[in-house]
């Protein structure tokens, strides 16, 4: 019981910056609410057994992308200019997705269910031998460095890629406007 | 019905929020905005994720050996949660911090050739531009 109660204050807070989000104008306010937002959600990945998941999301999600957020706002306004928002249209879509969603939503087992067919199919395996056969007591460090290990070095190629990208928009970015390009924060994301 | 609800509160939640990060990326003008609002729309797909490996009463996915280092042969009775979602997001997190790093550099880009990042204000130079590029 204890532990819902905390799981439904984190949700809580987690509404309450996602509308005050959508609310905010100032971006530096939308961007450091985020990263709170980014941090809230770990917590909640805490409480779910997602451990690996929390430490990645509290480095990478509230840190990383913050900072990578603020260091491009350097070179951008920092009001967002107000009264033209659409709204109609986007609520009209976001309700009717939102209701889809719902609906196949409900079909799903319960949460935490151990019954659930998720929990039968590879996972079981994982769980029983990875141990034995590799000597690493982190099942999620197991799948992820070996049995996924082809998977994981294509995760690598994406983002290699997508640094190369951010360089070369960059590079082009050069020339027309005096306004300083940054060259700092490209060499962060490929370290990455 | 009340019941359902009950035992799929986390579901609902994640799809409120979900929802409120696509209406922030619809509807904000502001392309700073609208990464900030894919990034919200993320988290919350990466809730979703962790909330169906969870299981009642498990644990985090780490094998608990003996205490002195040999075969965990007598920790069966241990319920864990399931580990393939977490590996799912942990690599689908550091997939999304390069997408909003090159989201990012797009923007930088932009400001530096339309000198905006309002969505409109940037449609309407380009208006204009292709207007004067036929005249």
């Amino acid at each position: 019981m204890a532990a819902m109660l905390i799981d439904l204050t984190l949700v809580g807070f987690m509404l309450a910056i996602a509308v005050m989000i959508m609310f905010s104008h100032r971006l530096f306010a939308i961007i450091v609410m985020s990263g709170a937002y980014s941090l809230i959600s770990a917590a909640m990945f805490v409480n779910l057994d997602a451990v690996d998941v929390a430490f990645t999301e509290a480095a990478v999600g509230a840190g990383f992308s913050t900072v990578l957020f603020l260091a491009a706002m350097a070179w951008l306004p920092a009001e967002e200019k107000r009264d033209k928002a659409l709204v109609v249209l986007p609520l009209l879509i976001c309700v009717v997705v939102g209701a889809l969603l719902l609906w196949g939503v409900m079909a799903l087992p319960p949460l935490g269910d151990p019954s659930a067919v998720v929990h039968h199919h590879v996972a079981p395996r994982y769980l029983a031998e990875s141990y034995d056969k590799l000597h690493i007591p982190n099942v999620v460090t197991t799948v992820l460095a070996s049995y996924r290990g082809f998977d994981t070095l294509g995760e690598t190629i994406v983002i290699f890629t997508a640094g190369i990208g951010v360089l070369l928009i960059l590079k082009g970015a050069t020339g027309r406007q005096p306004s300083p390009i940054p060259h700092d924060d490209t060499e962060d994301t490929d370290e990455k | 019905m009340l019941d359902q609800l009950l035992s799929h509160w986390n579901y609902i939640i994640v799809v409120l929020l979900m929802m409120i990060g696509l209406f922030i990326v619809i509807s904000s003008m502001n392309l700073v905005k609208k990464l900030v609002g894919l990034s919200l729309f993320q988290t919350s797909v990466f809730l979703f994720y962790i909330s169906l490996g969870k299981i009642e009463g498990g644990t985090a996915p780490i094998i608990i050996t003996g205490g002195h280092g040999d075969h965990g042969n007598s920790t069966h009775d241990i319920l864990y949660s399931n580990p393939l979602p977490h590996v799912l997001i942990l690599t689908a997190i550091v997939v999304g911090v390069a997408t909003t790093a090159l989201g990012l550099s797009l923007v930088l880009r932009i400001k530096a050739s339309f000198n905006s990042i309002e969505e409109d204000e940037i449609l309407a130079e380009k208006r204009v531009m292709k207007s004067e590029g036929r005249s």
